[in-house]
């Protein structure tokens, strides 16, 4: 931990000016070494000083040297930032000097860990800096802020203090239990606090998912036999929204075909049609991997043909996705209808002609309608926004549900308290107010550089 | 003269401590002032209480004396919490404030190898920073070890109102010397302040306007071989009282009299038993404030007024008492008083209980900050044990927090340290579940065997239950209740007529209507062990989850605690540690990861700052 650390802190060759970042007990010093100007030990904190990057006696880059001295500062150590104005290579060449003189490239996050484990920010917080450098939209920008100005801190703070004081109750009643001064908590009355707590989780839950959908955007799979059109649905959606990004290999997603932005959401369109090259999705639906991209994606457009019976397959698959969000987009209707509307059991019915463009805002409107799109644009966030949290919070209410069995068995208040406890610890884990060894290299090793 | 062990101060924590080193086998010199006082009851006539009865329980078990002591002397026993769970269950006995003490002394005197002495210890004698004896008045002692238990005898001041007296409790002759010494010696000296309510003379109590409190009508024991020495027929009676608006208006007229409020006294109270002046300034809202009133003894007439104590002058005491519906013509016998006292900071101990800086100078009870007769009997055995352990070259006893609340109690003190006298709570204990009542001899006995406190006897009688526990366990896992053996009885109680299936009683025993009294008695289960095999048993089954989550949290705390921390390591090369976290580390200097964590001012992330500086620097052998 007692390196001095350094790293580019801007994008690399985006702007006119680059930044380096230099944070650690020997950054003053270091930087001084290549610094030609003011003598930088001798100046006063946060202060900015004008001057040349030199190489023995060869100027590099002319350059703006912030100084601020511990403590005050993002990692609560001495931080130099030198604002470099010579583009890529010159700045790459004032990196070199600053590792030759016994700087440490940073490892990703390595800022932020060090922020945090300074005590400079919490948990949340740290990880919220991470969101934001990678935020892609500026709602995703402003669910990051959120995050780092500790909204998200004080309402787990608060849930966590009003579990905290029923327990408070439970044990003064258990250590002082002949006294008839103080309120005698018995599960009747716990039972109705417990469920406000629970329902103040759901409800973080269920916000946490529209968090989800800004961060990650919405995973959208399209399904359908072969020559239904699910292809030239695709590349009418992203042809009419310009594709962002095509043919992106993910890790967990099979394929990502393209993104497009709804109402300031990314949708991350993935054709199904690419992993079946010859046979019919329908009849490979027992195949793992079809099956698990429809299962982890937000939402399921079934593409069917107007002019043809629907498959009892088709049916099957409908049936089978009754508990996901699905769009049935009956496609071809400039065709002759064959196709029975009547047996599809599924609210969500569309129609349209992919080489009419005025179909797809049908189509999109209903996805705005299916994830409420319209709110969250102008709701405010206090969103939980990695998955991490969401499993945290999830487990919390699992605790919670386990306090509630044992009120319904007649468990003794003392016992419920145990539950109450992890409750309280999963919440804590979620602003680092327990210490988990695994959890900070996990948290940390999702950061870009430079933070 | 030479001892293997010299005990100073014949309090709870002293006895325990000269019987264990004394019962091991050392040969042991018990100091007091004055022999009378051996094991005397300065503050309230009670052994037990919540938290403080699993102590005595934990004692007991380890091979100390004040659970059966209290056994043979108490005049009412209960068992707090009966309505709860098994965890926090409890028990409080009314001990006789001069039997108690007469039991104690002579089983002192019956003990092999212990040998009494009255006189006043002026000075410790250390050479190279180890102890090796003590000087009386008018002689010097050797010894190898050296247990101060000296109580609120440091420089000890009596107060009522604004005057004060310089002696100890029942105007003992104060130590004057003694904390000077251990402040020349390098030690942390803290000022203290505990207090204690009115004496009333029990015939001039009008008892009929006062409601009851009898003791519980089952026999309970602080013993684990449940040894019964008193008629449950035969208890005294406690009563309560109130305190009512002209109480309080009393109090609040004088309030600048009280020696607290009145700026008489320097040092700090326990939050846990606060003067009656303090709850009514804190508690302004309460209308009354309970009393609970408790005999001393059956062979005088003190009645002590527990929740009535304050460090009021004479007089406004008389007009507070006197204010309390059926104490109207009360007569007081002994005044209220607070008293202040010199203890050391148990930050400078070490977990074993030796001081860190003293070699073979240990220190238990009072003198380490607690406040409590059970606080420091249990404080007092380990002190004993570890002595003993240290001069055989052993490694000391250290209780985990999951195994002892004597082991909570000492982790808290040596971790965190007071500020005020430390009182055991339950909720100071996160694994209260597996530190029952009932369980104490299952978790301590063997340690007092090891130690040399148990005989071999007793402890076969332990690994007999255990080994039937486990033979009960096995059985109920195989016996079935079937539609064929179930009784009508039971199906009445099950509310279920139509019961068809066939399962075990283990998983039988999980339903909430159903005990094991009643398989017995219902000829399903045969009964064939003792009954506490049986509740043993019984709670196993019917907590088992509980059980089971504190025991994953105990695991994360052992993986923890098995994480050293090097003796002679240096936190100031750790650079990036918060200045509190650092100063805190640097002066407790725990032992291990999990001790860490606990100290207060060491949050998680300078936990995970020394996590990763032990990983880089010890790396390869201590993870």
């Amino acid at each position: 931990m007692e390196d001095t650390i350094c790293a580019v802190s801007t994008a690399m060759g985006v702007g006119a000016i680059s930044i380096i970042r230099v944070s650690g007990n020997d950054s003053i010093k270091i930087v001084n070494k290549i610094f030609n100007g003011i003598d930088l030990q001798t100046v006063d904190t946060h202060t900015i000083h004008y001057g040349f990057i030199v190489d023995n006696n060869s100027k590099i880059d002319e350059v703006l040297v912030t100084v601020m001295k511990a403590p005050r500062t993002y990692t609560k150590e001495d931080i130099i930032e030198i604002n470099c104005h010579g583009g890529i290579s010159s700045t790459n060449k004032v990196l070199e000097l600053l590792l030759l003189n016994g700087c440490r490239l940073a490892e990703p996050g390595e800022f932020t860990k060090r922020a945090f484990l300074n005590g400079r920010i919490d948990l949340i917080e740290a990880e919220s800096v991470g969101d934001l450098i990678n935020s892609e939209t500026d709602k995703k920008r402003k669910l990051s802020l959120n995050g780092v100005t500790g909204n998200i801190s004080k309402l787990i703070n608060k849930i966590r203090e009003t579990l905290l004081s029923i327990n408070a109750n439970i044990e003064v009643n258990i250590d002082y239990p002949e006294y008839e001064d103080i309120e005698v908590l018995t599960n009747k009355e716990i039972k109705p606090k417990i469920l406000k707590v629970k329902e103040d989780l759901e409800k973080l839950l269920k916000e946490s998912q529209n968090g989800k959908i800004i961060k990650n955007g919405i995973d959208v799979a399209i399904v359908g036999k072969p020559n239904v059109g699910k292809s030239s649905l695709l590349n009418t959606l992203l042809g009419n929204d310009k594709a962002i990004v095509t043919n992106i290999a993910g890790t967990t997603r099979d394929i990502v075909e393209g993104k497009i932005i709804l109402n300031g959401i990314v949708l991350n369109l993935i054709d199904t049609a690419g992993i079946r090259d010859t046979e019919d999705i329908i009849e490979k639906i027992g195949v793992d991997k079809s099956k698990k991209i429809i299962e982890q994606a937000d939402l399921v457009i079934l593409v069917l043909n107007y002019n043809e019976k629907i498959t009892k397959k088709e049916l099957d698959l409908i049936n089978e996705l009754k508990n996901k969000n699905l769009i049935v987009y009956i496609n071809k209707t400039d065709l002759e209808k064959q196709i029975d509307v009547d047996k599809i059991d599924c609210k969500n019915i569309v129609y349209g002609n992919t080489l009419n463009v005025e179909n797809l805002e049908e189509l999109k409107n209903k996805i705005v309608e299916i994830f409420n799109l319209e709110q969250i644009e102008t709701s405010d966030f206090t969103y939980l926004s990695n998955s991490r949290q969401i499993s945290l919070v999830k487990n919390a209410k699992k605790s919670l549900d386990n306090v509630l069995l044992g009120i319904e068995n007649g468990i003794e208040v003392d016992m419920l308290s145990i539950d109450i406890k992890e409750c309280i610890d999963y919440l804590g884990e979620i602003i680092g107010a327990s210490y988990k060894e695994e959890l900070l290299d996990e948290i940390f090793k999702n950061f870009c550089l430079g933070k | 003269m030479f001892y293997d062990v010299i005990v100073v101060g014949g309090g709870h924590a002293g006895c325990e401590a000269a019987h264990a080193t004394a019962t091991i086998g050392l040969k042991t010199a018990l100091i007091t002032a004055n022999i009378k006082n051996i094991a005397d009851m300065p503050c309230n006539p009670s052994i037990g209480g919540t938290a403080k009865g699993i102590i005595v329980r934990d004692i007991d078990a380890l091979g100390g004396l004040m659970g059966i002591v209290a056994d043979k002397s108490h005049i009412q026993i209960k068992m707090l919490n009966n309505g709860k769970g098994p965890a926090v269950r409890s028990l409080r006995a009314q001990a006789d404030k001069i039997t108690y003490p007469k039991i104690m002394l002579e089983t002192l005197k019956n003990t092999k190898n212990l040998t009494i002495i009255e006189g006043m210890v002026e000075d410790i004698i250390v050479e190279n920073n180890k102890v090796v004896g003590i000087k009386l008045e008018e002689k010097i002692i050797n010894c190898s070890a050296l247990i101060l238990t000296t109580g609120t005898y440091l420089k000890s001041k009596i107060l009522i109102g604004n005057t004060n007296k310089l002696e100890g409790p029942h105007g003992e002759k104060r130590s004057n010397h003694l904390s000077d010494r251990l402040k020349e010696l390098g030690f942390d000296i803290l000022r203290l302040k505990t207090g204690t309510p009115q004496r009333i003379d029990r015939n001039s109590i009008d008892f009929s306007k006062l409601k009851e409190e009898t003791g519980d009508d089952v026999y309970w024991t602080f013993n684990c071989e449940n040894e019964i020495y008193y008629d449950k027929d035969k208890q005294a009676k406690c009563y309560l009282v109130y305190t009512n608006e002209k109480t309080h208006k009393i109090i609040n007229d004088n309030l600048e009299k009280s020696a607290m409020y009145g700026g008489y006294a320097e040092g700090i109270g326990p939050r846990y038993c606060p003067s009656i002046e303090d709850k009514i300034v804190r508690f302004k809202d309460k209308e009354r404030h309970q009393l609970f009133l408790e005999p001393e003894s059956l062979y005088y007439d003190d009645i002590y007024i527990q929740g009535f104590s304050t460090s009021m002058p004479i007089d406004v005491q008389e007009k507070m008492v006197h204010s309390l519906e059926g104490l109207e013509n009360a007569k007081i016998l002994k005044y209220a008083y607070a008293i202040e006292y010199d203890a050391i900071n148990p930050l400078q101990l070490k977990p074993s209980l030796e001081t860190k800086i003293i070699e073979n100078l240990f220190t238990a009870g009072q003198i380490n900050g607690t406040s409590g007769y059970e606080e420091a009997a249990g404080q007092g055995i380990i002190a004993g044990i570890n002595a003993a352990k240290k001069l055989k070259g052993k490694e000391p006893l250290i209780l985990k927090r999951n195994e002892s609340y004597i082991g909570v109690l000492i982790d808290d003190l040596v971790t965190k340290g007071t500020k005020e006298p430390y009182r055991m709570l339950t909720s100071r204990a996160e694994f209260r579940l597996l530190l029952r009542h009932d369980n104490a001899d299952l978790r301590l006995r063997k340690y007092g065997y090891e130690a040399g406190l148990i005989t071999k006897e007793k402890y076969n009688k332990l690994l007999e239950k255990e080994n039937n526990i486990n033979k009960l366990l096995d059985e109920l896992k195989e016996l079935k209740i079937t539609k064929n053996n179930i009784t009508k009885n039971i199906l009445n109680i099950i509310k279920d007529n139509n019961f068809n299936t066939s399962i075990n009683l283990y998983d039988f025993l999980k339903r909430p209507e159903i005990n094991i009294n009643l398989l017995i008695d219902e000829n399903i289960l045969e009964k064939k062990y003792t009954k506490e095999v049986y509740d043993q048993v019984e709670i196993l089954i019917k907590y088992e989850g509980y059980i089971k989550k504190e025991l994953k949290e105990v695991e994360k705390l052992l993986k923890l605690e098995s994480k050293k921390i090097p003796k002679d390591i240096d936190y100031d090369k750790i650079i990036n540690l918060a200045s509190e976290a650092k100063q805190k580390l640097k002066e407790i200097r725990p032992l291990t990861l999990a001790q860490a964590a606990r100290i207060s001012g060491v949050n998680p992330a300078d936990l995970s700052i020394l996590a990763i500086y032990l990983k880089k620097e010890y790396g390869k052998d201590e993870h």
